[in-house]
C-alpha cells in the first residue's frame, strides 16, 4: 500500500495481464480507435489468448490511444477470430520500442457513506449502503460526462459496463475503477 | 470574441456555433438547448454566471455532439481551421475534445497565424493534445487536476493513463511536478492546479496557492473542475492577468462549493 496525494492506494491494475509476455517476439495489433481495441481485447481473451493492453511506441502515437500487444507465434489465429468478428487491425508490427505501461494503481477514499475509487484519471463515486453510483468525475476525453449520463442514478449491478459503451482511454480508466470499485463494496 | 470550444454528451448533437444564453439549469444554443451537468456545459454556465457579475460580455461557442468516437470534435476542428481567420478571438478555451496531435497543430498554427494572438486556455483533452504536440509553451493557461500535472510531467506519457508511477509517487510533488512540466517544456505560460490546495504557477514558480474554504466532497463531484475552469476564463475574459485571475477563480470555485454544501452524491441523482 502506498500513499498517494493522501489517498490510500494499491498496485493491481493489469494483474490479470502476467508478465508471461516477454518483450522479445511480441507484435503490436493497431487499430483505427480505442473502442475497437476494447472489442478485440475482450474477443482474444474470452479465447484464452494471452494479451496485453498498452500504449503504442512514439512513433505510431495519434492521441487517445491503446495497442495490444500479443505473441507473434498466434498471429495467425488471432487475425482470423478478429477477422470473423470484422475487427481487422488497421496495423500488425513487431515491438521494437518499448510499449508505454499503463497507471497501475487504484486509490481509495472513504467519505464514510460513500467509497470513491479512482484509476489513472477516472474518479468513480458509490454510495455504500444502497451500492449506487453516485458520481463520475475526471478525465478529459468526450466520452467522460456520456459514461457519466449513463451510469449516475444505477446501481453497480444495473450500470453499463464502460467498456461496452466507452470509446476513449479515459473510458477504459473507469472501466478499471468500475470492476474495482464493485469488488470494494 | 471569448470563444469556447467543447463538446455535448450526445450522438446527434450538430456542430452548433453561437452566443450562449442561460436559462435556469439549460444553456440555449440558436435555440438548442443544453442540460448544465458536467463537462463543456458546466464550464459554459460557471462562465455566463461570472461574466453576469462583471457586466455579461458575450460568450460564443462552438460545441458538437461527441460521445468519444472523436467525430463531433473532428467536425469542429475541420470547422475553426476553416474559419479561425475571420474570427476576431481574444480569448478562448478548449476543452472536453478528443485529443488528436495533428488536428490540434493545425489549430494552433492558425491562431498564431492571426494578427493578434488570442489568449489560449487548455483544460481536459485539448490539454493532453497540446502536451503530446510539443507546443504547450503555446498556452497562456492549463487548468489541470494533481493527476494531469503529473501527466505533464512525465515527458513521456502521451495521456495520464500511462503515467509513469515514480512520477506520480514522488514525495513534495506538487512543486517538484511543475519545475519538472516546465523544464520538458510540458507547461502553459500559467498554471493553475486544482486540488485540495490549488496551485497557481508560472515557469518561476508557485505564484500562490489557495486552500480554503475546504470542501472535501468536490474531489467526487464530477463538474467542479469544468466550472473552475469556466470562472478563470470569464474573468480572463473581462480583462483581469492571468494569475490574478487564476487566484480569484481559485477562491470563487471554493466558496462556491462551501455554500452549496455538497455530499459526494451532489448534485443529487
Amino acid at each position: 500500500m502506498i500513499k498517494y496525494f493522501g489517498i490510500t492506494a494499491r498496485f493491481n491494475l493489469f494483474k490479470k495481464a502476467s508478465t508471461s509476455l516477454s518483450d522479445e517476439n511480441l507484435g503490436i495489433l493497431v487499430f483505427e480507435n480505442t473502442s475497437e481495441v476494447i472489442q478485440a481485447e475482450k474477443i482474444l481473451k474470452a479465447h484464452g489468448i494471452i494479451i496485453k493492453v498498452m500504449g503504442p511506441p512514439p512513433k505510431i502515437q495519434t492521441g487517445c490511444d491503446l495497442v495490444i500487444s500479443f505473441p507473434l507465434i498466434k498471429e495467425l489465429n488471432i487475425l482470423r477470430l478478429l477477422k470473423k468478428a470484422d475487427l481487422a487491425p488497421q496495423q500488425v508490427v513487431p515491438v521494437t520500442d518499448p510499449l508505454l505501461v499503463p497507471v497501475n494503481l487504484f486509490q481509495s477514499k472513504n467519505f464514510g457513506k460513500f467509497l470513491m475509487v479512482r484509476a489513472a484519471n477516472m474518479k468513480i463515486t458509490v454510495e455504500i449502503k444502497s451500492q449506487k453510483i453516485v458520481n463520475i468525475s475526471g478525465g478529459g476525453c468526450p466520452d467522460v460526462p456520456y459514461l457519466a449520463y449513463k451510469m449516475v442514478g444505477k446501481t453497480l449491478a444495473q450500470a453499463p459496463d464502460p467498456l461496452e459503451i466507452g470509446h476513449t482511454l479515459c473510458g477504459y480508466a473507469l472501466s478499471l475503477a468500475f470492476e474495482e470499485i464493485k469488488k470494494q463494496c | 470574441m471569448l470563444a469556447v470550444v467543447g463538446t455535448i454528451p450526445e450522438n446527434d448533437f450538430p456542430l452548433t456555433t453561437g452566443k450562449i444564453k442561460a436559462f435556469g439549469n439549460e444553456l440555449n444554443i440558436n435555440k438548442k438547448k443544453v442540460p448544465v451537468n458536467r463537462g463543456t456545459p458546466a464550464l459554459l454556465s460557471a462562465m455566463e454566471q461570472t461574466l453576469k457579475t462583471l457586466g455579461n460580455r458575450e460568450i460564443t461557442s462552438f460545441l458538437a455532439g461527441d460521445i468519444g468516437l472523436g467525430d463531433g470534435s473532428f467536425k469542429l476542428y475541420q470547422y475553426l481551421v476553416d474559419n479561425i481567420a475571420d474570427m476576431d478571438i481574444d480569448v478562448i478555451v478548449f476543452h472536453y475534445l478528443q485529443p488528436d496531435v495533428d488536428w490540434h497543430n493545425k489549430i494552433i498554427f492558425r491562431l498564431q497565424e492571426l494578427k493578434k494572438k488570442p489568449i489560449i486556455i487548455a483544460d481536459a483533452g485539448f490539454m493532453y493534445a497540446a502536451k503530446m504536440s510539443g507546443l504547450a509553451p503555446s498556452y497562456d493557461l492549463f487548468t489541470p487536476d494533481a493527476g494531469e500535472l503529473a501527466f505533464l510531467a512525465d515527458e513521456k506519457a502521451p495521456h495520464p493513463f500511462y503515467t509513469r508511477g515514480f512520477i506520480l509517487h514522488k514525495d513534495n510533488k506538487i512543486p517538484d511536478l511543475i519545475t519538472r512540466a516546465y523544464s520538458h517544456g510540458n507547461a502553459a505560460e500559467n498554471l493553475l492546479v486544482k486540488g485540495s490546495t490549488d496551485y497557481i504557477a508560472d515557469k518561476s514558480g508557485i505564484l500562490s496557492s489557495v486552500n480554503s474554504p475546504a470542501t472535501e466532497a468536490m474531489e467526487a463531484m464530477g463538474g467542479t473542475g469544468d466550472t473552475l475552469t469556466g470562472i478563470v476564463t470569464a474573468l480572463i475574459g473581462s480583462g483581469m492577468e492571468i494569475p490574478e485571475a487564476s487566484e480569484k477563480a481559485a477562491m470563487i470555485n471554493r466558496l462556491a462549493g462551501f455554500y452549496a454544501k455538497p455530499d459526494p452524491a451532489y448534485p443529487g441523482w
